[in-house]
């Protein structure tokens, strides 16, 4: 219906960009300035494309993107904290032939879901797993996470992070990266155009590795911003972001076809 | 005809599984039932019907890999032993409140804590009050023999679909490491996925153009809609009082003691009730099958005919507050029972029965 709509006023050969039909028209329950919702259509974006968003179950996380199967249009379960990993594990493990992946926060991915994310990975189960971290506990209300910077504050670290008592920021992206059962890793961003451009086509690489091989797990870290949780605007919260955030997790691919290229 | 064979009852629970078309088993290993993920290893199910076997890293893992292949329509299974199934609360609460079937067996050892590998019925309350957070029931079934640790796999899958609901298998160390004859049931297909998608249409298997999406969760930050999950869930439950209370008597209809025991306990009230009728006591057994639901009615029955009822519980007493309760009658409700690991014997319990009860 909306696409007879549109080439009424927009002749489809002029037409660069519409909605994909795999995000639901649900308004988004992220605050203004978000990654996520970049990162949701992205990924949409990629299972239509690659036709396969008939053959695919998503696994929510429990964070900010716990509402994630109210946006995307596809079969979706929502997990326990932290073990949407063990879930994807079990449907991928009894139906090969499906595409399954999980879409986590840092805090679900890279503290109560430890276990669960090193070894699904170490198991080199054939999922995707989109990892987005803006280093901070979200939804909770801007509590520190695993990978809340140091000296940054926090609900929890109200005077920074002090790594002497509260411990270091995990790079758990390069960990995965170390175990035999991943086959690509790479660090993504989503906050300006052409970061969205390669990030993309870091997510479709992953998921035509899924498609490829009957072996190996595929991770894509999306550095994002939570501008609410770190009390600061949209834009200035993506400046901080390059500023502080990528030093300590640079962009880039970590792991291609299971040999590290950026250590 | 079915096989008969010789085996360890957890053994019997992973053959029957093998024979009962279940599509994945997800396990962890702890003493006393090690011997249930042992034995589909070294029988590699997964070359034969296609089970899928797997070794979590957790239990926490192995009950959310039940929890995703369930949520796919699949016969999922996991087992475990007290502590573990302590871990897995988390999981079995939300495949509760996910709507999810599922088989968890438990072989029950000593507690708390990391207690004994020994045999114990302490996790009663743990299994048939809820277990984990929130309001919910799972359907509870005890076993008594090696056969009923092969006959409830299918029966537990059978509940899990028709409701929709985990079911556990509360069994204990003494049946999963006995052996006895066994027959085997004969072997049923697993269902084809294209069975899955036509039975179970809730399942995610993959949205095609001609569905809405479907969604496997508990979430309902909406609070007017999550009451009406809760109401729903509540009918389920009353349904299933209604309508899959088991049970059996031993002795009952003379008796003027009763004794009431599951799984272990039940076989060796039997023995003490034969003990007990050589010296002229007359008690019969009410044998709980399903713990949840709770034959409360059959109790209450009985509690009119005789003088007073003994519960029978490796534990400290859990199912004697549901008997009391059960009980409409000013009789006399007891209980006796070993702890720690140690079983007791039938004379014993005809012990206990003679002085809480017959002199009490």
């Amino acid at each position: 219906m909306k696409e007879e709509v549109l080439s009424d006023i927009i002749n489809v050969e002029n037409l660069v960009y519409k909605k994909t039909p795999l995000m639901t028209d649900n308004i988004l329950s992220y605050c203004p300035g978000c990654g996520h919702g970049t990162a949701h259509r992205i990924t949409m974006e990629v299972l239509e494309e690659l036709g396969v968003w008939k053959d695919t179950i998503g696994i929510a996380p429990v964070g900010c993107s716990v509402l994630a199967y109210e946006f995307m249009n596809i079969d979706m379960q929502q997990a326990a904290h932290g073990r949407a990993p063990a879930l994807a594990t079990g449907i991928k493990r009894c139906w090969p032939h499906k595409v399954v992946f999980t879409y986590q926060g840092d805090g679900d991915l890279a503290a109560i879901g430890t276990a669960e994310t090193i070894h699904a990975c170490n198991r080199g189960e054939n999922i995707v797993i989109i990892f987005v971290n803006n280093g901070i506990y979200g939804m909770t209300g801007g509590q520190m996470a695993p990978t809340t910077l140091p000296g940054m504050k926090s609900s929890t670290s109200p005077y920074g992070r002090d790594v002497h008592i509260m411990g270091n920021p995990l790079k758990i992206t390069e960990l995965v990266a170390e175990l035999p059962g991943t086959r690509s890793v790479t660090r993504q961003a989503v906050h300006t155009p052409g970061n969205v451009r390669k990030a993309k086509r870091a997510i479709r690489k992953a998921f035509e590795n899924q498609l490829k091989y009957k072996e190996g797990l595929n991770f894509v870290e999306i550095v994002s911003n939570c501008n609410s949780g770190w009390k600061m605007t949209p834009v200035h919260a993506n400046k901080w972001m390059e500023e502080n955030m990528f030093p300590y997790f640079p962009l880039g691919d970590i792991k291609v076809d299971g040999e590290i290229v950026n250590k | 005809m079915g096989e008969l064979k010789l085996m360890k009852g957890n053994e019997a629970i992973a053959e029957a599984a093998i024979r009962a078309g279940v599509d994945a088993y997800f396990g962890y290993p702890i003493t006393p039932q090690s011997e249930v993920i042992e034995y589909l290893m070294a029988e590699k199910p997964y070359e034969t019907t296609g089970m899928v076997v797997l070794q979590a890293e957790s239990e926490v893992a192995a009950i959310n890999m039940v929890y995703g292949a369930a949520g796919t329509g699949k016969k999922a299974m996991t087992s475990s032993s007290s502590p573990g199934i302590s871990l897995k609360q988390e999981g079995i609460s939300y495949m509760a409140g996910a709507e999810l079937p599922c088989v968890i067996v438990n072989v029950v050892r000593g507690g708390p804590g990391l207690g004994t590998i020994q045999p114990s019925q302490a996790d009663y309350f743990q299994a048939v009050k809820g277990g984990g957070h929130g309001d919910y029931h799972m359907i509870v079934l005890a076993p008594a023999s090696v056969q009923e640790m092969a006959d409830f796999v299918t029966k537990g899958f059978d509940l899990a679909f028709k409701y929709r609901t985990p079911v556990m298998i509360l069994s204990d160390g003494l049946i999963g490491q006995m052996m006895e004859k066994v027959i085997m049931p004969e072997h049923t297909p697993r269902w084809t996925d294209e069975e899955i998608t036509e039975k179970w249409p809730w399942a995610t298997t993959g949205k095609p153009g001609s569905r809405e999406r479907n969604i496997i969760t508990s979430l309902d930050l909406d609070s007017g809609r999550q009451e009406q999950h809760n109401i729903h869930l509540q009918k389920k439950y009353k349904e299933i009082h209604e309508n899959e209370i088991e049970f059996e008597e031993y002795m009952c209809d003379d008796a003027d003691y009763l004794f009431v025991a599951y799984g272990s306990s039940a076989r060796i009230a039997q023995k003490a009730i034969k003990l007990g009728r050589e010296k002229g006591i007359k008690a019969g057994l009410l044998r709980p099958i399903t713990l949840y639901p709770f034959p409360a009615e059959a109790i209450n029955r009985l509690a009119k005919q005789v003088k007073g009822i003994l519960s029978l519980e490796l534990s400290a007493g859990q199912m004697v507050e549901d008997i009391r309760l059960s009980v409409g009658c000013d009789i006399k409700v007891e209980h006796f029972g070993r702890m720690g690991g140690i079983i007791h014997s039938p004379a014993e319990a005809l012990q206990a029965l003679e002085d809480k009860i017959i002199g009490g």
